[in-house]
Formats: C-alpha cells, sequence, structure tokens
C-alpha cells in the first residue's frame, strides 16, 4: 500500500543525504521524493511516497525519527491530505495535431509553456493519479520529454505537523 | 595568547570531562596534538593502529559511563578507524571520534589523505559533524557528547579540517545546555503501559527476565536485580547483558540463544510470560522471534522506540531509560506472581547445566575446563574483555559471573576486540583485575597493542586459547553443508611466547588440565601483564 510521510528536518547541508541513505540502508523502497523550504528558513519539508507493508511504515517512521536533524515526522491519513505533483511534459507538434493537444490540455488544466514549430512544452499540476493519465492521453502525440517533481503533500483541515 | 579552533576544541573536551584520548597522529589532525601537549590533565594513548583507538575507547567507555573519545588523522587513520566506530555502533557503546581533515576548501577535489568520513560512517554512527567554522566547535563538542551518552548511546563523529583547527576565534564560550529540537529521547515510561505490565506480572505463572546491554548502559543492573528478586523471577541473558547477574544467584539461567546455556533455552521455550529489558531480541539471542511472539505474553523495556516491533512485535512495549522503567515497575503495588513450580522446573534445569561433565583430551586443554577454574579464582569485580570465535561463546557460557563485567564485541562480532577493549578499561580502572580471553587469531588481529600495554605499564592478564585454527570457522566448516576446513589454519603463527618476551612480558604455556591450577594461581598473584598460552584442541567444538 502506498503512504504518504511527511517529515520535517533542519534545512541544512547534508540532511537529504542521511535520509535517503536510511532508505537504502534498511531496504525501504521509495515511491517519490520531493524537499524543499517551509516558511521557516530553517526547517525543510520532505514529501515522502513509500509503497511496503504496514508495518515497514512503522519502522521508517521509528528510523526517521531516530536521526538527530529530523525534527517531525508524520504518516499522512489517506484521504486525508491534499497531494499535488507538478509535470512538465514535452511533446511533438504540428499544424495538424496542436489542436487536440490543446483541447486535451484544457480538460487537465494544464497550461501551454512553450511552443515550437515541431513540439509543444505544457505543465501540469494535479494528482499523481490524474498525471499518469494526463500522460497517456499525451501518448499518441509522442512524448519527447517528461519531468516530474514528486509529490507534495499537506493534511487537510486547520491541522499541522 | 592567540585562541584557535584547536585550542576552543580542547578545551570544550575538557569542559565535557575528558580525562584520557586514544589516538594516532598525522599532519591533519597536528594543530589539535600541539594543544594537547599544553593539556597534561589529559591522557593519551598512542594505539598502533586507528581501529583499536576505537576499541580501547569502547572499553573505557564501558566501565566508566562516559563517552570514550579517540582522535585520528584524515584519510587512512579515519578508515582504519571504521571497524571500531562500527563495532561500538553495533553494541551502543558512547564514543566521540575526531577527525583531522585536509582544508575546507579543498574538499571534495580527492587531494592527499581526503576522505568522506562523515559519508562513510553514516549507516553506522548515531550522528556525524563536519565542521565549517571554528565558532561552531564548543556547541558541536557539546551535542557530541550529548547525543553519544543519552538515549541509547552511540558513537558521534566529528570531522575538522585543518584550517578550522588553525582559525583564529575571538572567544571561547562552551555552552551549559543543549539544545537539539529534534533529539528528545523519552525518560520516563508511559503510566498507562506500566500499569499493563503490573497487571501481567501479576497473571504470570512462568515469568522471565530477559536481560540484554542495555541494562548496563542505563546503569540498571540494581533494578534489574531488585525486581527479579522481589518476585522471584528467573533470569536469562543476552551475550551484552551476560555479567549482570552473578552466575551463582539462585535466580540465574545464563545466555539465551544459538550459542548460548541449555537450561537458558528451555526456560525461554516454557516461559508464559518474558520481559525483556534493554534487548533488541536480535538473531543469535531470539532465533525464533515468531515463535515466541505466539508462545507467550511479551513485555519489551528499551530506549530506542525503533527496536521495539523491529525483531518481535511486544504485547507491552514500554519505551524509555531502563532504569527509570524498572523503578516505576517497582514503586507499584504487585501482586507476587504465582512462581514457586516454575522455579522448581528451572532449578533442575539449571543444576544440570552445572553440573555438566566436560570431555577430556590428553595433551589438551578444554577451554571450559579452564574458563570454571578461572572465574573461581577472578576477584569479585574483575573485568574479562573477551574476543570473538569460541573463545568467546565458551567465555559467555561457561565462564562463572560475579560482581565484575564481562565484555565483548556482542553486535558486529569484531575479531581483535578484546586486548584494546582491556586497554580502555584497565586506563580507565588501574585497581580492577583485567583479564583478556582471545583465541590464536583474534590474538594476532591485536597483538601490536602489546607496545600499549607495556608502554602505558599496564597489568593485564592475557589468556589466548591457542587451537591453530580459526576455531569457529573451522567448526563451521566441518559441518553440514560445507566439505571441511579451507583457509582456516593458522600455519605461520609465531611463538606466542617471544612475541610476549619482545614487549617485556612473561608467559607460561598450559599443556594439559593437570596445569590449569597452578598456572591461573602464578598469573593471578604475580603483579604486571603476562600471557597465560592454553593448547587447545582444533578439532574442539563449542556444542562438546
Ligand atoms: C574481523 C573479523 N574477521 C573475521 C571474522 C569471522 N570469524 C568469526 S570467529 C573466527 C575465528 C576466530 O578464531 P580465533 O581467534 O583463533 O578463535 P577461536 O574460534 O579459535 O576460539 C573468524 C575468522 C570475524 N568475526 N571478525
Amino acid at each position: 500500500m502506498k503512504q504518504t510521510i511527511s517529515v520535517l528536518v533542519e534545512n541544512r547541508a547534508g540532511v537529504l543525504n542521511r535520509i535517503t541513505g536510511l532508505f537504502s540502508r534498511r531496504a525501504f523502497n521509495i515511491e517519490s521524493l520531493a524537499v524543499g523550504p517551509t516558511d521557516d528558513p530553517t526547517i525543510s519539508r520532505i514529501t515522502i511516497i513509500v509503497d511496503n507493508g504496514n508495518n515497514m511504515v512503522e519502522q521508517v517512521e521509528k528510523q526517521l525519527n531516530k536521526l538527530i536533524e529530523v525534527i517531525k515526522v508524520r504518516t499522512l491519513e489517506e484521504h486525508h491530505h491534499i497531494s499535488r505533483e507538478l509535470m512538465i511534459l514535452k511533446v511533438t507538434a504540428n499544424a495538424k495535431t496542436r489542436q487536440d493537444i490543446v483541447t486535451i490540455c484544457s480538460i487537465y488544466g494544464a497550461k501551454i509553456a512553450d511552443i515550437s514549430p515541431t513540439s509543444m512544452t505544457v505543465e501540469v499540476s494535479d494528482t499523481p493519479d490524474r498525471l499518469d493519465t494526463f500522460q497517456e492521453m499525451m501518448r499518441p502525440f509522442s512524448i519527447l520529454e517528461v519531468v516530474r517533481t514528486g509529490v507534495i503533500a499537506l493534511q487537510k483541515g486547520s491541522g499541522k505537523i | 595568547m592567540e585562541l584557535t579552533g584547536a585550542h576552543i576544541l580542547m578545551e570544550s573536551l575538557r569542559q565535557a570531562g575528558v580525562t584520557h584520548m586514544f589516538g594516532y597522529a598525522g599532519a591533519t589532525i597536528c594543530p589539535v596534538m600541539d594543544v594537547l601537549r599544553e593539556m597534561p590533565d589529559i591522557g593519551y594513548t598512542l594505539v598502533r593502529t586507528e581501529q583499536n583507538a576505537g576499541h580501547m575507547a569502547s572499553g573505557y567507555a564501558r566501565v566508566t559511563g562516559k563517552a570514550g573519545v579517540c582522535m585520528v588523522t584524515s584519510g587512512p587513520g579515519a578508515t582504519n578507524l571504521i571497524t571500531g566506530i562500527a563495532t561500538a555502533y553495533m553494541d551502543s557503546i558512547p564514543l566521540v571520534a575526531i577527525t583531522g581533515q585536509v582544508p575546507s576548501h579543498l574538499l571534495g577535489r580527492d587531494i592527499f589523505q581526503e576522505v568522506d568520513i562523515t559519508g562513510a560512517v553514516a549507516p553506522f554512527s548515531k550522528h556525524s559533524y563536519l565542521i565549517k567554522d571554528a565558532n561552531d566547535i564548543p556547541r558541536v563538542v557539546k551535542e557530541a557528547f550529548h547525543i553519544a551518552t543519552t538515549g541509547r548511546p552511540g558513537p558521534v563523529l566529528i570531522d575538522i579540517p585543518i584550517d578550522i583547527q588553525t582559525q583564529s576565534v575571538k572567544a571561547f564560550h562552551y555552552p551549559e545546555q543543549v539544545n537539539i529540537r529534534g533529539y528528545k529521547p523519552s525518560v520516563k515510561g508511559n503510566e498507562l503501559q506500566i500499569k499493563r505490565v503490573v497487571e501481567a506480572l501479576g497473571k504470570a505463572k512462568q515469568p522471565l527476565i530477559c536481560a540484554g546491554g542495555g541494562v548496563w548502559l542505563a546503569h540498571a543492573r540494581e533494578e534489574l536485580l531488585e525486581l527479579a528478586e522481589r518476585y522471584s523471577i528467573p533470569v536469562v541473558k543476552t551475550m551484552m547483558g551476560i555479567s549482570v547477574i552473578p552466575t551463582a544467584h539462585p535466580l540465574n539461567l545464563g545466555m539465551i540463544g544459538a550459542h548460548g546455556n541449555h537450561c537458558a533455552n528451555q526456560a525461554l521455550a516454557k516461559a508464559d510470560l518474558l520481559i525483556m529489558v534493554g534487548t533488541r531480541a536480535a538473531d543469535r539471542a531470539m532465533v525464533h522471534p515468531e515463535d515466541i511472539e505466539r508462545r507467550m505474553a511479551t513485555i519489551h523495556i528499551d530506549v530506542d522506540p525503533a527496536e521495539i516491533g523491529k525483531n518481535m512485535t511486544a504485547a507491552i512495549p514500554v519505551v524509555g531509560d531502563v532504569k527509570v522503567i524498572l523503578r516505576q515497575i517497582l514503586e507499584r503495588e504487585l501482586t507476587p506472581p504465582d512462581s514457586a513450580a516454575w522455579l522448581e522446573k528451572l532449578r533442575s534445569y539449571r543444576k544440570a547445566e552445572l553440573d555438566r561433565v566436560f570431555p577430556q583430551r590428553e595433551g589438551y586443554v578444554f577451554p571450559g575446563t579452564f574458563l570454571r577454574k578461572l572465574g573461581e579464582k577472578l576477584a569479585d569485580d574483575a573485568t574479562v574483555c573477551v574476543d570473538v570465535g569460541q573463545n568467546q561463546l565458551f567465555a559467555c557460557k561457561y565462564l562463572p559471573q560475579k560482581h565484575g563485567r564481562l565484555l565483548t564485541s556482542g553486535g558486529l562480532g569484531t575479531m581483535g576486540y578484546a586486548l584494546p577493549a582491556a586497554i580502555g578499561t584497565k586506563t580507565a580502572q588501574r585497581e580492577k583485575q583485567t583479564v583478556v580471553i582471545c583465541g590464536d587469531g583474534s590474538f594476532q588481529m591485536a597483538m601490536n597493542e602489546l607496545a600499549a600495554v607495556k608502554c602505558e605499564n599496564l597489568d593485564i592478564k592475557i589468556v589466548l586459547f591457542r587451537n591453530n585454527v580459526l576455531g569457529l570457522v573451522h567448526q563451521i566448516q566441518r559441518s553440514a553443508p560445507y566439505h571441511g576446513p579451507i583457509g582456516v589454519a593458522l600455519d605461520g603463527s609465531p611463538d606466542f611466547a617471544a612475541i610476549a618476551a619482545a614487549y617485556g612480558i612473561p608467559s607460561t604455556v598450559v599443556e594439559d588440565e593437570t596445569q590449569i591450577d597452578n598456572a591461573i594461581d602464578a598469573m593471578l598473584t604475580r603483579k604486571g601483564s603476562s600471557l597465560t598460552i592454553v593448547n587447545v584442541h582444533p578439532d574442539v567444538t563449542t556444542n562438546d
């Protein structure tokens, strides 16, 4: 089962290294990892998606907590958090296909970020599942390049970790 | 006088209570060594290879309860220390390791003797620092000692580039407090869980305590014995907890596990409540944790929440300082468990184990026979450092414990641990009778430290079981699925008596069992270090 873990860490050099090192050492699989600063410049938030058994997630949490630079760890409750991922996708486009691409983009709320005589680059931010289906829809046009940020997530409501 | 990073490092160490260091010099640690010259109150032992600085600091830490400190140079000095750090990590021993480093502006260029040591030790250190500004030194030292010694103890490494050691600083201020927001180990056990523990204890008919190294780390031996004695709960131990309860104590059942005492394993198989105290239920001690989970109620008391549920799911987990939690339990009113029948049954198991007759072979000594006699004759509070291999398993199983310590590398099983560890313990407590037990393989991994024994004028009695093979591996290779010994004959070993003599250390050879008594008496009465070489047959196994 996929689970989303939100981790607050000291915003210092080497911290990410310790976290990823811990995952590989303990044979925990990282599905996605995204990191960025929080409102407090001394703290970063890392969002990690793991696809492991239930037991595993508890061990992951405990092991993360043991790292000195980890301030807080919380596994986000399913359906009780907002998660988003940003994708930038470059697809082949010409006079014939351009309009079809634009139509699909508007359905998914994707923005055209760049255009050239033979290609279009679009950006879309959504849940990972929706990004997957968007990517599928683009595939027939011949995808040139894709980049995704990894999932970021916050719990719903006024609570915070 | 101009204040530099090196000055404030040494001054911080002094403020942290450091009175002795184990180390090996090199260019990138010279500024600090230069300040050490001015500090006669901080002792320094020059090791013969850096790994042993880690082991010495470990021995020192285990008997003092303070963090052991070792200091080496960058590059090969730091990499040589790695095994010492990993050994300490696996046994949760508090160390502060200081490594010199190349100038900070050259980091990452692979210059002479540069190695990413903080990166290298990440998997087996509790924490590490790479200092980039000398003004951070006092805070880092304060934090390092705090992290190393609190919660679940462990090694912390501080890497200091040479330009940071020479950087001038305006003032020195050693912080009084630490505040690390991501590090707040639990101390007190949750009262609700304590209540559940007490209820479970009251209901048990066949309770059993399993004591691990955490009992020592928390200085909770007295509390553990009080709990056992007050409610007549028998005690088994892991290798790390071995000397927690004397062998002669009526509640002692010995060591559990694949290489443990039969009576301890029998008790573990039949208990209805297992109280694990400061142990991680590792594979060597608890071979089939899933069986234990299924068959009995379990209470798991440990300071590290990650250990609870890692190897075994405990019915009642209690996280916090082992000593504090045991006190919390002792403060509660409790109907003593009705364990009379259980104790009676265990008494017969225990007797069978203590009465066990060892095999005899002409012209050789069986290690168990020697160890039983040695244990009888040792001082009540002796420190015994034990190496790895058959010698370790024999000592843990058969060396009678009194009120001293048995120190060994349990988690990593690092050969060559015993002699340097003993040098560390002896440095801390000159008055304690100190004995090393090792095999001829392990001794050859550490015998260069006889120089430290000599130079520091230490009195360490070394017992060497000489079987001319890497005994434990030889034993493994002679049983299925393998087809026989290969690469384990210690041909070419030196004349150990001559080696000892070269360091001015006298020796005796125990050729057969008739010579045991005299040899032990002579060894223990003679002042000063000695080497006692005991002839052991290569085919002896730990199951004999
Ligand atoms: C550094 C290290 N290398 C290898 C091993 C694997 N090993 C475990 S026991 C053993 C044999 C030890 O031989 P010896 O010291 O002669 O003791 P004995 O078993 O004969 O008592 C070996 C090689 C180890 N534990 N540590």
